[in-house]
């Protein structure tokens, strides 16, 4: 707090830095055998663990390659993954946040996969969960492969909402609204129907997507908040609050989360397959056999089973500064293999990109992340720009102003369209100057492209 | 470290102040205090061509690492604020839009920045006079003629100063635990309703003050205790004769005396304070939260620059914080000079 000069010059000395970059050494040059080619990865958080564990196989099966995982937080990946490209430090291959693809594909920073796929006797399309895979294709190019995915779905207790008379479980929004009006009548005050912390992003963009919204129109030019479909979610998501349904908290403010789903506190909530271990692991046992999980209600009564929920999950991408592209290649294939997903899966409770690897005993038998499967069936990905997460954090913060009944849901969704489409100007400015004749170098963008024409990001094949 | 370390630091700047070299003496960029005083000094003497020209050699390293560490980047960071720097302009610089105050236009109409800059001013002017009052206390408790084990006492006051903020960030947040933190567990016992500190956006604030003060009036208190041991007992001998009591000789010699020093610790206090980050960035794992209630100017410009890499925004964010800095600290001299032609 002291260096008050620093206030002005900190940017600048960051700058300075990033265009000062240079490639240091890494920790471990030099060990390892004579002769052994080194690949380095990048892996976050506990998983950076794990991984770990299946590494022997494929050194085992290549013995010219040694694999060196380097553990990050996940808070500090994101900055630390940028920073090392600027300063053409980058890893080998590294774990991405799925979220994160656009933004590496973007810079340029990814190497193109289509030529290794295309050559691939292990590794297909065609096997992993379509929106998983979407997560990893920009302008139709093939940037990282889904190591695991997640979506969000609905976990409730199965005895609160059959004592309060709930169709078991709601398989539309009006019964599921209907059931949370049981739910709450019995509850009583104090306590709640579902828990939706009004700090978090993953689930009005859930219902936003199964409700059909776009999120983001014209190839990710602009906010489309104002669509019907998108007023439809976002009215229902901030009437659960306003009629009492949920709490209007904050995630920090849930101090012990599965004590107070034990407490009845709340009967629903929405989250991802992390919770399924968590659930099991912290809830206390007399809880066994009273919660569930479920696909998110459909918005219709009489249309399909559900709608879309959101994908997430983390992929595995090769740099484009890697010299060892093969071998890390190799390594996405080895990972990717269904038995090393299962394995991955009883080690972390991650769940299979690949679909094949769902016929491992373990998953198959799970009733708990059976109807993560079906919902990841139906799963897309946000929408694949850049700019996408500041957005998304918009959403609740825009949100927040309506739920405390300071103003109305309509002015709130022509604010977060303003909001989006300042965010966006940048990308739009960018494509209308690729627009004519260059292809755009603008990810998820639609503008008319040559075929194969000069895209920078397509050379990780030498 | 000696704990007299900072006095000449302290008492250049006093003496550049009370000299009426005022703002280019005070105004610290970095290591400013030190040898600000003396270089004025040695600038303003009538010399001979050659002294003059020896001191310009003598000045050379110095000039010249302020040159390239402080003016560079600081021109640097001006010109990234007026262009549109952010992730597309790290991937190809034909991506760098040149936007003039376009930033700084956007900036005054950001709800999110108005409320960081009320939560700064709301931190600075709050934790600032509330942490020179406690140094000052300590001080004046540690300079008392009745205190024991003074060394012992300076060195556990200082010691907060040197230790690491996010250790004691850890330390903090179980002591503000809503169930399990020892502050509320003392609330509880004479009778206080528990306080969701970290949790309630009404309590956060006054939360991180408590940190930031605790940990950091040692370091006003070694500078006030330096003021102190400055006075000369005579002064206070004249003034028993004269029959005064502890309050008067509080008022009329001790407060006065320090008034130097006052302006001293009030300016490096106020700079310090306007760049409130760490402690929120610790606490509440880089949001600013609940409900951006402890967000400060500093901390969004973090998250600007380095979450969604506006880096340009970022960089105007930078230079308003500066002007707010620069306006705050010219009235603080403004208001010394009234008070001292009084």
């Amino acid at each position: 707090m002291k260096l008050a000069w620093l206030v002005p010059a900190t940017p600048a000395v960051l700058g300075l830095l990033l265009l000062a970059g240079c490639r240091g050494v890494g920790p471990g040059e030099g060990g390892g055998r004579p002769g052994q080619e080194r690949l380095e990865m990048w892996a976050l958080g506990r998983e950076g663990e794990v991984v770990l564990q299946l590494l022997p196989g494929f050194e085992r099966r290549h013995p010219g390659v040694r694999v060196e995982v380097q553990q990050i937080p996940f808070i500090a990946a994101h900055e630390k993954l940028l920073t090392a490209f600027v300063g053409r430090s980058t890893p080998d291959l590294a774990q991405l946040g799925s979220t994160w693809i656009p933004e590496f594909a973007a810079i340029g920073a990814l190497a193109g996969l289509d030529g290794r796929l295309a050559a691939s006797r292990t590794l297909a399309a065609g096997d992993f969960f379509a929106g998983g895979w979407d997560s990893g294709v920009i302008d139709g190019k093939v940037y990282a492969i889904p190591w695991y995915v997640d979506t969000r779905l609905l976990f409730y207790r199965s005895d609160l909402l059959r004592a309060a008379g709930c169709e078991m479980p709601p398989h539309a929004w009006s019964s599921w609204r209907r059931c949370m009006e049981l739910v709450k009548a019995r509850a009583g005050p104090g306590n709640f129907a579902i828990l939706l912390p009004v700090n978090e992003y993953p689930p009005p963009v859930a219902l936003l997507l199964e409700a059909g919204s776009p999120l983001l129109r014209d190839g990710g030019r602009h906010g489309a908040f104002r669509d019907p479909r998108s007023r439809r979610a976002m009215a229902f998501y901030v009437d659960l609050f306003r009629a009492g349904l949920a709490p209007a908290v904050p995630d920090y403010r849930v101090s012990n989360l599965y004590q107070l789903f034990a407490q009845g506190y709340f009967a629903m909530y929405i989250s991802g397959p992390w919770d399924v271990g968590e659930f099991r692991r912290r809830l206390p046992p007399e809880m066994a056999g009273r919660w569930a999980t479920a696909l998110l209600p459909a918005p219709d009564e009489d249309g399909p089973g559900t709608g879309n929920s959101v994908v997430g999950g983390a992929s595995l991408a090769i740099f484009r500064g890697s010299r060892h592209a093969r071998a890390a290649w190799e390594l996405i294939e080895y990972l990717s293999e269904p038995a090393q997903q299962a394995r991955f899966f009883a080690l972390m409770g991650d769940l299979p990109a690949r679909r094949s690897a769902w016929q491992d005993p373990a998953l198959a038998a799970d009733p708990m992340v059976g109807a993560f499967r079906e919902q990841l069936s139906h799963a897309v990905p946000s929408p694949k720009v850049p700019e996408w997460e500041e957005i998304a954090n918009l959403i609740w913060e825009r949100s927040e102003g309506v739920i405390a009944g300071r103003q109305g849901l309509d002015r709130a969704l022509e604010d977060l369209d303003r909001d989006a489409d300042r965010i966006l100007e940048k990308r739009r400015w960018l494509m209308q100057r690729a627009a004519p004749g260059r292809p755009a170098a603008v990810p998820g963008g639609h503008a008319p492209r040559a075929a194969g024409a000069g895209s920078r990001a397509d050379e990780g094949g030498t | 470290m000696r704990s007299g370390a900072p006095i000449p630091g302290a008492a250049a700047v006093a003496a550049a102040a009370g000299a009426g070299a005022g703002p280019r003496g005070a105004i610290p960029h970095g290591g400013g205090p030190r040898g600000g005083g003396a270089s004025d000094i040695a600038m303003r003497r009538p010399g001979s061509r050659a002294e003059a020209r020896a001191a310009v050699w003598l000045l050379a390293p110095a000039l010249l690492v302020i040159g390239v560490f402080f003016l560079l980047p600081v021109g640097a960071a001006l010109l990234l604020s007026l262009t549109d720097f952010d992730i597309y302009a790290v991937a190809d610089l034909h991506n760098l839009r040149f936007v003039g105050l376009g930033n700084y236009r956007r900036l005054l109409a950001d709800p999110l920045f108005w409320t960081a800059l009320r939560n700064t001013f709301y931190f600075a002017f709050a934790g600032g006079p509330l942490s020179v009052l406690v140094s000052l206390g300590a001080a004046l408790l540690l300079d008392s003629r009745l205190a024991r084990w003074k060394t012992l006492y300076r060195t556990v006051f200082f010691a907060p100063v040197v230790t690491t903020l996010v250790a004691v960030a850890v330390v903090w947040r179980y002591l503000y635990h809503p169930h399990f933190g020892l502050i509320n567990r003392v609330l509880g016992w004479i009778g206080l309703p528990a306080i969701d500190w970290l949790g309630d956006p009404r309590w956060s604030m006054p939360a991180i003050i408590v940190l930031a003060v605790w940990k950091n009036f040692g370091y006003n208190m070694i500078v006030f205790l330096a003021g102190l041991q400055n006075i000369p007992v005579t002064l206070y001998e004249a003034a028993r004769i004269d029959g005064a009591g502890w309050w008067r000789q509080l008022r009329h010699v001790t407060l006065p005396m320090l008034a130097p020093t006052f302006l001293f610790v009030g300016v490096i206090t106020m700079i310090g304070y306007f760049q409130l980050f760490t402690e929120p960035y610790v606490i509440t794992r880089g949001e600013g939260g609940p409900v951006n209630s402890t967000l400060s100017v500093v901390l969004l410009m973090y998250k600007q620059g380095f979450r969604y890499w506006n880096m340009g925004y970022a960089a105007a964010l930078a230079f308003v914080l500066f002007l707010v800095i620069l306006g705050v600290t010219a009235l603080q001299l403004l208001f010394r000079r009234r008070g001292g032609a009084r």
